[in-house]
């Protein structure tokens, strides 16, 4: 009897988990309070403005030893939209994909001729915010490019992988667990819509591998190093689970 | 540098009341914390802040350590006449901080 039973257990908690992966996504916007959501819609009071106005100023100063500002040839910050989209994307020079950060600071190095900017930094979060606002609105494109695929795939088992002490993968959460509370907090569904976030329990704006570091260290996990290709391979793999949804950059969030 | 957005509408008629939307750039440090060599980090946290419409002051606001980072205010007034509206914000560094708008009276 016992065998019978623990497979009917077994094969109710595989359609339990499917039935939550099936279910509609959602932006974790949608479960904040109106206080906070009425903070991110209007841009007077979302304070990941600020970083979008300093991002503006930078786009446009002189930097490096080849003098050259981000205008000299993108142009306008507005033609940037449907950039943030698409990445981490696969670059050829790396032969590997990088992140917006990782594009921004490769730009910096090769044609600026100047010192990368460090992760969390606040000019290269500014950046990334102002490149990200000209996507609002648009769809998360899922990775289409065949170089990507082996890092998605991975980043798909780096998502299932159970880790640290608590032993807990992403999808325990944030597939078979969203929606339920931890404490006092609604667990979200983790996709990675408004990065960079301004996260009020933070006081500032913080990218997506932060907040991965911050759930690494959560589960009693050591946290991958910034910019390591784990967290790209995570990226891109939270990139495809969000394909279509739309870009909220700066994102609020509690 | 000052980072702050100043949000307020550029027409209004006379006589009516129109919000001032006010947001800064700030870290409010507390003086509470300890960084990371175990120091305390040094207090600086915006201890003033004025509102002057055509020279004339309609808002201030006295702001104390635990209001966040990058403090919000939002205040009315009534539109007399057409002119400047200027935000000051004085914090511990004795930085002033400066944003100015101008709105037209109709």
């Amino acid at each position: 009897m016992r065998p019978a039973w623990l497979l009917l257990a077994a094969s109710t908690l595989a359609s339990a988990s499917d039935i939550a992966t099936a279910q509609a996504r959602r932006s974790g916007f949608a479960d904040m309070s109106p206080a906070t959501r009425a903070m991110q819609a209007d841009d007077a009071a979302n304070p990941g403005m600020l970083s979008v106005l300093e991002g503006a100023a930078q786009w446009s100063r002189p930097a490096g030893s080849a003098q050259r500002a981000c205008t000299d040839c993108h142009g306008e910050a507005a033609r940037m939209a449907g950039v943030a989209v698409r990445y981490p994307a696969f670059d050829a020079a790396a032969n590997a994909p990088i992140t917006l950060e990782q594009r921004i600071n490769a730009c910096r190095v090769r044609w600026q001729q100047a010192p990368a900017l460090a992760w969390e930094s606040r000019e290269l979060l500014a950046l990334s915010a102002l490149i990200g606002t000209q996507s609002r609105g648009l769809p998360i494109e899922a990775p289409k490019d065949p170089r990507l695929s082996p890092f998605v795939e991975r980043g798909r088992h780096r998502f299932e992988q159970r880790i640290g002490q608590l032993n807990f993968s992403c999808r325990d959460c944030h597939d078979t667990l969203a929606g339920r509370r931890l404490g006092a907090a609604l667990i979200p569904q983790g996709h990675p819509t408004g990065y960079p976030i301004y996260r009020l329990e933070w006081q500032s704006l913080g990218s997506l591998q932060r907040r991965l570091r911050n759930c690494m260290t959560g589960v009693r996990a050591e946290p991958h190093a910034f910019g390591s290709v784990e967290h790209v391979e995570l990226e891109l793999y939270l990139r495809s689970r969000a394909a279509g949804m739309a870009l909220e950059t700066p994102a609020v969030r509690p | 540098m000052t980072q702050a957005l100043l949000n307020l509408p550029a027409r209004v008629r006379r006589g009516e009341i129109f919000e001032i939307r006010a947001l800064v750039a700030h870290p409010m440090e507390t003086g509470l914390r300890t960084g990371p060599n175990g120091g305390i980090v040094p207090r600086n946290i915006i201890e003033q802040f004025r509102c002057t419409y055509d020279g004339v002051e309609v808002f201030r606001a006295t702001l104390h350590p635990a209001i966040t980072a990058n403090p919000y205010l939002a205040f009315f007034t009534r539109a007399t006449r057409s002119g400047v509206i200027e935000c000051t914000w004085i914090d511990d560094r004795s930085g002033h901080q400066r944003a100015s708008a101008s709105v037209t009276v109709e």
